[in-house]
């Protein structure tokens, strides 16, 4: 037995990759429940740090690893088509305030991308880097779709992103609390714009109502971000 | 569990192909989500007394709650890309974290306002 073909073999063939996701993502999850689900342990971070230092401790390059993960990242597609369920489910709960909402939400996710761009500006960030802090705000799949569109790099955007929700998660609570908004459905806008998925599920957790207008507004700034940022991209910057 | 799967195909192939022909500088997989809901809707128009199971297609709730329950582990192939990024990260952290941090809060606290705003006013 050759070991030096054996991990030829692992580094080469995609079902190494896709185990090892696999795993990681199962110990993010574990971990998160050793943590109690606190919003600051998050299991999506959990995995892509276990996974991240096995490929530095390895010296297994991202390409070879992601042609084994690709299979799972197909999956972002059919998974973004698939928010339109519970945006359908929950429509006719939020159907009266949907003009409300949608007003919240555009000026939350304009606020979003301008932040993320203006702070790049002001410190004179690489223009790479300011198109993929640019959709932070946007659920993760079409985030990189948008920073793929702009000239970002989806790989880093996943990470702004991903950082975005969890902060938005552990912090937006307290935010709230101090602006004071007490209305549960604007607590929920105000998750779902600033903090995506991860916000949703945060938001889910403490009140139903909350929980969908989060997923609400997820949707709404999705779509509003995909269809306004490019665009506005190519009028002032591109 | 393919019914479902297979109308999710269908609809992102649909919003590629559209977001290509018509040049759209949108995600087909977005345009993919509106052509779905926006379908799901006008069903419920026009075939009010048509059979509803949730939502509407045999086996798509199914998938789509699969898909949605586990959406963390499909980031995950993408967020290891951030080993490449090593450099970029070095260089700008500084500004990223202020524009993350910063950013998130200040969007929460103003959309949060303007929705309670708002939604005082009109009931």
């Amino acid at each position: 037995m050759d070991l030096t073909q054996i991990w030829v073999y692992l580094a080469r063939d995609p079902l190494a990759a896709l185990t090892a996701t696999l795993l990681a993502w199962m110990a993010g999850l574990q971990l998160a429940t050793l943590f109690r689900r606190h919003p600051a342990a998050n299991p999506i971070i959990f995995a892509i740090a276990i996974l991240a230092g096995l490929l530095l401790a390895t010296g297994v390059d991202y390409r070879s690893y992601f042609q084994g993960a690709q299979f799972v990242h197909f999956l972002l597609g059919p998974a973004t088509v698939a928010l339109a369920v519970p945006l359908y489910r929950q429509w006719r709960h939020v159907r009266a305030s949907a003009t409300a909402a949608l007003a919240a939400v555009l000026a939350g996710g304009a606020m979003a991308a301008l932040a993320g761009v203006g702070f790049g500006v002001m410190f004179g960030v690489a223009p790479e880097v300011i198109a993929s802090l640019a959709p932070r705000s946007v659920t993760t799949p079409v985030a990189m779709g948008i920073a793929e569109q702009i000239g970002g790099l989806p790989g880093l955007t996943a990470t702004v992103v991903l950082s975005s929700g969890v902060v938005g998660a552990m912090l937006g609570p307290i935010v709230l609390n101090v602006v004071r908004v007490r209305d549960w459905r604007a607590r929920g806008l105000a998750m779902g714009t600033a903090a995506h998925g991860i916000g949703t599920a945060r938001a889910l957790s403490v009140n139903a109502t909350a929980g969908a207008f989060s997923g609400l507004a997820m949707g709404l700034n999705a779509l509003a971000t995909a269809l306004l940022l490019p665009l506005l991209w190519r009028l002032f910057g591109g | 569990m393919i019914g479902g799967l297979t109308v999710l195909l269908l609809c992102q192939l649909a919003g590629e192909v559209l977001a290509r022909t018509m040049a759209l500088p949108v995600p087909g997989p977005v345009i993919g989500m509106v052509l779905l809901f926006t379908s799901l809707l006008l069903r419920d128009r026009f075939a009010p007394d048509a059979p509803r199971p949730d939502p509407g297609v045999p086996g798509l709730g199914q998938v789509a709650d699969a898909l949605l329950t586990h959406l963390g582990l499909l980031f995950i192939p993408a967020g290891v890309g951030v080993v490449v990024y090593g450099p970029q990260l070095a260089r700008w952290w500084a500004p990223m974290s202020l524009a993350i941090v910063i950013g998130t809060l200040l969007t929460i606290a103003l959309t949060g306002r303007i929705a309670q705003f708002l939604m005082r006013r009109m009931g």
